[in-house]
């Protein structure tokens, strides 16, 4: 059921994205081999390789689509935010800090608990070096941006879904794909917002 | 005995956790692994396993009883000088490309009479095993030292996996939307420490292939690289590809070619 799924949406996915559409086809190839060659292992599914509209504009267009269709996906990805239900986008920085060092979660040898693995690409409080340069360095988040509520909300609806923003960012969606939970989100906005957090001190 | 002497230092580096609190942007981990690496390339861990895989070659075997020497690395039966650096290529025996492991595999099946479930059950080394696949691949591997990267892009199902292999580098699916290109993709860049080549530029795809297979000092194993792409598949949070499956072909074509005309230096180290 869920192989066919699959096929039905590479196929429609091919057609959409080429522009030779032969067998021969590098993209229907490609997904031809996807399809037979990937097995659901641990938690990481078959159906994780089917892709969203987001992700197939993303990959039509090199991660670069031209700015009607990116605006489009921005909002429609905006729209699908659920905001936290207690009206606050601050939680506890120290909670937020762990969650930020913490890289595991979502393959196939995770069980449940994720982490937000930001440290993988963002350097955010001083005291950790190891960090990655994929995003931009967030030392100073809120010194350097403000403390008030639109950034606050700004903060949380990045991590929420990055996309909102950006529409083809490298950054996951880290609330559109139930990786982290409401709480750790607030947590995670308060390391980069709290006036007390090291990253702002 | 020399031997003995390095995998000892070797594993007391793997045992101790890496200083990653010490690294900033020029990262002390990486230099002195480079260190490292410059005294054990004189004597290469490596070579341990290049001397099992050939015996393994030329050892009579499997169910059939019979040697690897017949097998058709793509320069004809039993050549082995050469073959890897210009792997992956076309077999027309099983209309497909496939990378030098998967050739392997496919000639422990059809010459000693190995199942594809047995093989494939456990393809990867771990601290106490090394499957002899990854054993054979570095003797193999071995046998091109020296040589240029020269993966064959004459046939037309070369040049159709090379296509195929770049669309799968750049699909973005899965929880996280990542693809390969997510962190090979541009120049610069690293997850903690770990610094990312960009394997679209030919500069940096020889970063790829270089030093695989490898002694992986991380655990003290030695890997080729169907297990670098399946882990990175892990990172990436897709599902699970196939050992020796066409998907992991296509993506070795990809960086490969785009490696072509680089000297590979032999099996290697890896941190
Ligand atoms: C795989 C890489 C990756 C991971 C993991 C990641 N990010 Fe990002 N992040 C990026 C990139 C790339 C950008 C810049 C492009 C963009 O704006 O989307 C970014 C941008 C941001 C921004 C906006 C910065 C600004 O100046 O406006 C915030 C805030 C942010 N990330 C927070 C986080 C947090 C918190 C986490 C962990 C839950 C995280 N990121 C995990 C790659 C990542
Ligand atoms: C989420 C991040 C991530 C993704 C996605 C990813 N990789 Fe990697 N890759 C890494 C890291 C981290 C390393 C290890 C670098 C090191 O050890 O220095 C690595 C190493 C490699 C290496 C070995 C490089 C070397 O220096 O020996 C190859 C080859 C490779 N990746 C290929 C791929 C391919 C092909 C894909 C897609 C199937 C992929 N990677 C997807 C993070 C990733």
């Amino acid at each position: 059921m869920k192989i066919s799924n699959f096929a039905v949406l590479a196929a429609g996915a091919a057609l959409l994205a080429s522009c030779a559409t032969g067998p021969q086809d590098p993209r229907s190839e490609a997904l031809r081999m996807m399809q037979r060659d990937f097995k659901t292992q641990g938690i990481a599914s078959i159906d994780r390789l089917k892709q969203d509209e987001l992700q197939a504009a993303c990959d039509k267009y090199g991660d670069n689509p031209p700015k009607e269709i990116a605006t489009k996906l921005q909002n429609a990805q905006y729209a699908a935010i659920k905001w936290p239900a207690d009206g606050k986008f601050l939680g506890d920085w120290k909670a937020g800090e762990k969650v930020a060092q913490n890289g595991r979660g979502m393959a196939w040898n995770d069980k449940g608990g994720v982490g937000g693995s930001c440290y993988n690409c963002h350097q955010i409080a001083p005291a950790t070096t190891s960090f990655g340069t994929i995003g931009p360095s967030l030392k100073q988040f809120a010194k350097l941006r403000g403390y008030g509520p639109d950034i606050q909300r700004y903060a949380y609806a990045k991590i929420y879904n990055s996309k909102s923003y950006s529409a083809c960012s490298q950054m996951p969606r880290f609330g559109h794909a139930g990786a982290l939970t409401q709480k750790q989100m607030q947590d995670l906005t308060a390391l980069l917002m709290d006036p007390a957090s090291p990253v702002n001190r | 005995m020399r031997h003995a002497l390095v995998l000892g230092v070797v594993a007391a580096m793997a045992a101790a956790p890496w200083p990653h609190a010490l690294a900033q942007t020029e990262d002390p981990v990486s230099a002195e692994f480079d260190k490292f690496r410059e005294v054990l390339e004189k004597d290469n861990p490596a070579e341990l396993w290049e001397v099992k895989g050939e015996q393994l070659w030329r050892t009579p075997g499997g169910p059939k009883k019979a040697s690897l020497e017949k097998c058709d690395l793509g320069l004809g039966p039993g050549v082995v000088k050469g073959a890897y650096a210009q792997m992956p290529r076309y077999f027309a025996d099983v209309d497909r490309v496939m990378d030098a492991e998967a050739r392997i595999v496919h000639c422990m099946i059809t010459l000693q009479g190995f199942t594809y479930a047995e093989l494939a059950k456990a393809p990867f080394s771990s601290a106490t095993r090394t499957p002899d696949p990854v054993s054979i691949v570095t003797y193999v591997a071995a046998q091109s030292a020296g040589m240029k990267f020269a993966a064959p892009q004459g046939h037309p199902k070369e040049k159709a996996t090379y296509a195929a292999g770049k669309e799968i580098f750049f699909y973005r699916a899965g929880t996280f939307d990542f693809s390969c290109a997510s962190c090979h993709g541009v120049d610069d860049k690293r997850i903690r420490t770990q610094p990312l080549p960009n394997f679209t530029k030919p500069e940096q795809a020889i970063r790829a292939v270089l030093g695989w297979p490898g002694y992986r000092m991380t655990g003290g194993v030695m890997h080729s690289l169907q297990w670098r792409l399946t882990d990175c598949f892990r990172q990436q949070r897709f599902p699970k590809p196939d050992y020796t499956s066409e998907t992991l072909s296509a993506l070795m074509t990809y960086v490969t070619v785009n490696a072509n005309g680089q000297v590979y230096k032999g099996p290697g180290i890896k941190r």
